[in-house]
């Protein structure tokens, strides 16, 4: 006890009473103990759905009849991985998710490039570009954001059979490009205009026209927030359903469509492992992504909230 | 290098009149200087010469014809911004040669050229930085060097060095200075700093509510400001309003200050004049610069007539000290010598009669 006050004397002003300071210390250890165990405990919550489908993909069939589901596997396998890959039967195709997978990027990394790109001009012309009509402009592409996806669909519908597009994953990528641009354009828009108007002044006088200044000088300043908008796209186009399970059919479905017909064709015993494999290959690129620009993502969201 | 011509230009935002009928002539080589308070159009002309804000009326002529409906990039100028506005994610060299590169120029012309104006502005070693690794006075450099590359008719600068501290503005006023002098281009310069001016200008021009107050040169101004406001925003400390009576006295004119409790002070101001005669017995406010108002000597010197009065407060600057006295009833600033006073009260001034000027309180313009 002896040891710890002098140590603790050392370390701070001798001005504060020794037993202030030990109760104050208590009660500090106490409450960093509450607030760990908290966290934990809803680490563990949240944690343990992901837990039991990891599991469960490494366990042989008879193992999941056998055991509890979160016991761990006794004896691990990639087989079920390795099936759900290959050959699990998507309806009545045994094919396994592989070339859904191949459908999804097709779409996804298109509308995500696109719509990335198509907001971050709205964004540019909303907020250095001085005309009339902006912030009406502005107004109607804020709508689209909170349109329902279930309101839209027969218009879409209509307009993909219009355009010869029904059931192609062209069509998808212009659906999700179309509703992606309101969001995208928002990101921008706010990040933009902290951006001094000077800047692109100054680029004018040294000549520069709209779309000079759009790539030389506002894109590459707008990385933090680019890397938010594909993010943000990139998620919520790969986990797209609805938009995939109505105007696709067959092999053009996208990943979680797929991953729906897998869980619903089962013949005969149900194949939990395999399910949880392809779900978890279907959720795969999601987290990848999240683990590799995670740090731009919370950056990315704050600048432009704070002003320097 | 060019001449600037600016004719009756105005400019609206709805109802709002923010330049009222612009006219400024500025001759090859013109160190031109618009100056005024905060939102007297001062850098919303500088704009519309630089092409970024179309005007609502007049003409803007560079060289003799017209630029008026031109984009900034037809018109040969280039720009300094106040908060600098270098390109965040180029390098220097980039920042420098960025106007270069969109119109065309080849890769060997342009390495040159950024070459030449690094040495120039002292910024050979700071091509590979980026701007967010530069001091503030480095920054303003590059954004000068930005506008020299282009070997422009006309320079335009937006208050380039309100963002400096004190000691770097006058280094880089100084600079500014020597660079016009090398380069003798015509320059139109914004500031709201009158020693900018004063320092810089070959010719000055004093805005307030977006009409041109007074165009000159720099000592002109600040010898015979046209009216009170100009008087009043050139010089520091400001020159002294005395309130006076006007009255003839055979061929000549005399003011007369009124004071509390004693004679008053009766000052010769020159012959008669048409203009001033119209306010001979009526109320005016007498012009006095500091400096005209000094310690007296043991005798009144010729051309100087004494005033006593109670020292109110000393203010020691080094160079000189400056004393406030009251007078006609306005607190009134002697520049005096150092060593003059060093307490308080009771002491003689002389007042220089020739440099008192003469304003009707009602159009509050200079009446000579």
């Amino acid at each position: 006890m002896n040891a710890v006050d002098s140590a603790h004397l050392g370390a701070r002003p001798r001005t504060a009473l020794p037993t202030t300071q030990q109760r104050s210390d208590g009660f500090a250890i106490a409450g960093r103990i509450a607030i760990y165990a908290t966290l934990i405990a809803f680490a563990l919550f949240f944690l343990a759905p992901l837990v039991v489908m990891l599991v469960t993909s490494l366990k042989p069939a008879d193992e999941i009849r056998s055991g509890t589901f979160l016991a761990l596997p006794v004896a691990p396998t990639l087989e079920a991985w390795s099936k759900a890959w290959t050959s699990a039967c998507v309806g009545v195709n045994c094919i396994g998710v592989a070339p859904f997978y191949l459908n999804t990027f097709l779409i996804t990394v298109p509308a995500t490039v696109l719509s990335t790109l198509i907001g971050a001009i709205n964004g540019y012309a909303l907020t250095q570009v001085e005309f009339r009509g902006s912030r009406f402009i502005y107004g109607l592409l804020m709508l689209g954001c909170f349109t329902p996806y279930q309101g839209v669909m027969i218009p879409v519908a209509r307009t993909l059979g219009f355009l010869d597009l029904a059931g192609s994953l062209s069509g998808l990528v212009l659906i999700h490009t179309i509703y992606g641009v309101c969001f995208t354009t928002m990101f921008f828009r706010n990040y933009f205009l902290d951006v001094p108007k000077e800047l692109t002044r100054a680029a004018r006088v040294d000549g520069a026209g709209f779309f000079q200044i759009f790539f030389a000088i506002m894109l590459p300043m707008s990385l933090p927030i680019m890397v938010v908008t594909v993010i943000w796209q990139f998620t919520s186009i790969w986990n797209d359903f609805l938009f995939g399970v109505a105007f696709t059919t067959g092999e053009n479905a996208p990943i979680m469509v797929a991953l729906n017909n897998i869980v619903n064709s089962s013949t005969g015993e149900r194949e939990y492992n395999v399910d949880m494999a392809a779900a978890l290959l279907a959720a795969l690129p999601t987290i990848v992504i999240y683990v590799l620009a995670g740090k731009y993502f919370i950056r990315g969201l704050m600048a432009g909230s704070v002003k320097g | 290098m060019a001449t600037l011509a600016i004719r009756n230009v105005t400019k609206n935002y709805g109802d709002l009149e923010v330049l009222r009928g612009i006219n400024i002539d500025a001759d090859d080589g013109e160190f031109l200087v618009l100056l005024g308070p905060s939102g007297c159009g001062k850098s919303t002309l500088l704009n519309a010469i630089a092409g970024l804000e179309a005007i609502s009326g007049g003409d803007i002529l560079i060289d003799g014809s017209i630029v008026t409906g031109l984009e900034p990039r037809e018109r040969d100028i280039a720009m300094v911004f106040q908060s600098y506005a270098l390109y965040p994610t180029m390098s220097v060299r980039k920042n420098i040669e960025f106007g270069m590169r969109v119109r065309g120029v080849p890769p060997g012309e342009r390495r040159a050229a950024v070459e030449k104006v690094a040495q120039t502005l002292q910024l050979s070693s700071l091509l590979d930085r980026k701007p967010s690794q530069l001091s503030g006075g480095q920054r303003q450099r590059v954004a000068m060097g930005r506008a020299l590359v282009r070997e422009p008719k006309v320079f335009l600068f937006d208050e380039p060095l309100s963002n400096l501290d004190a000691k770097l503005r006058i280094e880089m006023r100084a600079e500014i200075k020597r660079l016009h002098q090398n380069l003798e281009t015509t320059i139109v310069y914004v500031t709201h700093d009158q020693i900018e001016a004063m320092t810089l200008a070959t010719k000055v021009v004093v805005m307030r509510g977006g009409v041109v107050q007074q165009v000159g040169r720099p000592q002109d101004i600040y010898d015979r400001p046209a009216n009170l406001y100009v008087a009043g925003f050139i010089g520091s400390p400001p020159m002294n309003f005395i309130p006076a009576d006007l009255t003839v006295e055979g061929e000549r004119i005399q003011a007369r200050i009124a004071r509390n409790g004693a004679a008053p002070v009766a000052i010769d101001v020159g012959p008669i004049t048409a203009d001033r005669a119209v306010l001979a017995g009526r109320e005016v406010i007498l012009g006095v610069r500091p400096e005209a108002l000094t310690e007296a000597g043991e005798a009144v010197r010729p051309g100087k007539v004494a005033i006593d009065a109670t020292i109110e407060i000393l203010e020691p600057t080094g160079a000189d000290t400056f004393a406030v006295i009251s007078l006609g009833g306005a607190a009134v600033t002697a520049r005096c010598h150092p060593r003059a006073f060093h307490s308080r009260g009771p002491a003689r001034f002389e007042l220089d009669t020739a440099s008192v000027l003469i304003f009707d309180p009602g159009s509050e313009r200079r009446i000579d």
